[in-house]
């Protein structure tokens, strides 16, 4: 292991679903305590906080601290809608490799069960007496349902009929066939919110969200918490070889903002970015699409996780339809996709997600996946994409112990 | 006092309704809204440039589920105006897959919003299927 890599030590997720009885502090500090314990460290060990809850309040980091130790280390508060817990992770990564510490803690928790729909402001009951110019559009009324929609079931729907109209195939049928995946995976998956496997024909009857994502075609919201514990390499060669066999290395860690397109001002453009950051990923770790032994990617919608085959380039450019349908990303398929269950069966407690998705990971790549164990595993990515927007790519490889 | 306003003010209304963006000088980038600088080029200066009322629909999706006071079903689309991307609604048709399909032909039309206490009367903007 070199000096200057950067390794997960401890890594924990909370079962996702419905907590009536913790708040989202409860949440966190059981994921902090169990990723420490996970490593065989302390709060006492670790230099640098980064912590996020999106839909919380700013001080979260502190709040958590005050439950499991306040050691009077830096916190980082952070915020990127659905990258959240991989801004976490990366912040606390950027801090060991700087050489500011040589450990750090992430966490990501949030709350949102029974939340219901996500974007879309909604309007007053009538709307008001007078017309009056407000905002950057002049808009004289609530424009969303009026010019397109606000919300992210009918944003995400477009974003997958928009690869529909560039390559073809992409069909509300097909759409539910990738939902029917994940479902289907979920059943293997304890933690996951719903472990129900749902056939195509119960998908596509479900009740319509906005064409043509079913409600079981997105995500579930819960409520959920997961943390990490990064290590340098070169404090890593100070621990037990317990700790460095099952330490997971971090090969690449990417966060990317959305660069300009045409039409980003009309549809917030979730392929660009995620382009940008898949090739950084690859070039950061030397590793290739196809090497990769499973991949947990965004599948806030069926609809985006067609399109992130393509942008994390798993297969040809435009190719995505033809890649589903070969079968290569159920788990037995070649590039096994949200083995987990992904966001619309294991559930999407925002800022949890972008930890959660690595605790995936590391759990095949460590052998400790159970049923749902993908043999082999050597090496894996998980991707978010926060609107607005963020893409947080990491590439994580078992320890060569 | 004018009788009309527009829904929004990139909505031109008249004898012939139309959209105007602001067009960066520097790098031709086109934006609806108020932009303190490029989003492309970091250019700041911008001039008002007409849009094509005519165009296709690159995507769309059928809401059925909104936040409260949206009403439902509605047609929610991008739309390609002859080289610009608008977003908004398909109007005037049926809201179903087998109606609104990728690649039809749709064209602006205006749509009222009601009017206010005095007596004014919104006029917001749509697409329907080209003649």
């Amino acid at each position: 292991m070199a000096a200057d890599d950067i390794y997960i030590l401890g890594i924990y997720m909370t079962k996702f679903g419905k907590h009536t009885d913790k708040d989202v502090v409860d949440l966190a500090s059981e994921a902090v305590l169990a990723a420490l314990k996970d490593g065989g460290v302390t709060m006492k060990d670790m230099g640098i906080m980064a912590a996020g809850c999106l839909m919380g309040q700013g001080s979260i980091g502190q709040m958590i601290q005050k439950q499991v130790g306040q050691t009077g280390i830096p916190v980082y508060n952070v915020s990127n809608a659905c990258a959240t817990g991989a801004t976490a992770l990366r912040t606390a990564i950027m801090a060991v490799k700087a050489g500011e510490c040589d450990m750090g803690l992430a966490v990501g928790v949030e709350k949102l069960a029974g939340v219901g729909l996500l974007g879309g402001g909604g309007r007053p009951k009538s709307d008001s007496n007078k017309w009056s110019p407000s905002g950057r559009f002049g808009a004289v009324a609530p424009t969303d349902g009026r010019i397109g929609t606000d919300t992210m079931p009918g944003t995400f729907a477009q974003v997958g009929m928009e690869y529909g109209h560039k390559y073809g195939g992409a069909t509300f049928e097909l759409f539910a066939r990738i939902s029917e995946k994940n479902h289907s995976h979920s059943t293997l998956n304890p933690l996951a919110a719903y472990s129900k496997a749902m056939s195509k024909d119960e998908i596509m009857n479900d009740i319509m969200i906005s064409y043509p994502n079913t409600r079981p075609m997105c995500s579930a919201n819960c409520d959920g918490a997961a943390a990490a514990v990064v290590v340098s390499g070169t404090k890593l060669k100070t621990l037990s070889l317990e700790q460095q066999r099952r330490a997971i290395k971090v090969s690449a860690s990417i966060l990317t903002s959305d660069p300009y397109q045409e039409a980003c001002q009309v549809l917030p453009d979730v392929n660009t970015l995620t382009r940008i950051a898949a090739k950084q990923a690859y070039e950061q770790s030397g590793v290739s699409p196809q090497d990769l032994s499973l991949i947990e990617l965004h599948d806030c919608f069926a609809t985006a996780e067609l399109v992130h085959y393509d942008n994390l380039m798993l297969c040809p450019e435009g190719g995505a339809v033809d890649f589903f349908n070969s079968g290569a990303t159920w788990r037995t398929g070649s590039s096994p996709v949200n083995v987990s269950g992904g966001l619309e069966s294991k559930g999407h407690p925002i800022a949890a997600t972008g930890i959660a998705n690595i605790w995936e990971v590391c759990h095949h790549l460590r052998g400790e996946a159970g049923p749902r164990q993908i043999e082999g595993a050597k090496v894996g990515l998980a991707h978010v994409i926060g609107l607005g927007s963020a893409c947080g790519i990491h590439v994580l490889e078992k320890s060569a112990l | 006092m004018p009788t009309q306003v527009p829904h929004v003010n990139y909505l031109v209304l008249g004898d012939k309704p139309h959209l105007v963006a602001n067009e960066c000088v520097s790098c031709k980038a086109r934006f609806f809204d108020r932009r303190n600088a490029c989003a492309n080029c970091s250019g700041t200066e911008f001039k008002k440039v007409d849009i094509g009322t005519t165009g296709i629909v690159r995507s769309f999706t059928i809401v059925t589920f909104a936040a409260p006071g949206v009403p439902v079903p509605f047609v929610a689309a991008i739309i390609d105006c002859e080289g610009t991307s608008v977003r908004g609604n398909i109007i005037n048709a049926d809201p179903t897959p087998e109606k609104i399909t990728l690649g039809m032909k749709v064209q602006l039309v205006t749509t009222s919003l009601g009017s206010d206490d005095d007596g004014v009367e919104a006029i917001g903007f749509g697409f329907e299927p080209a003649k």
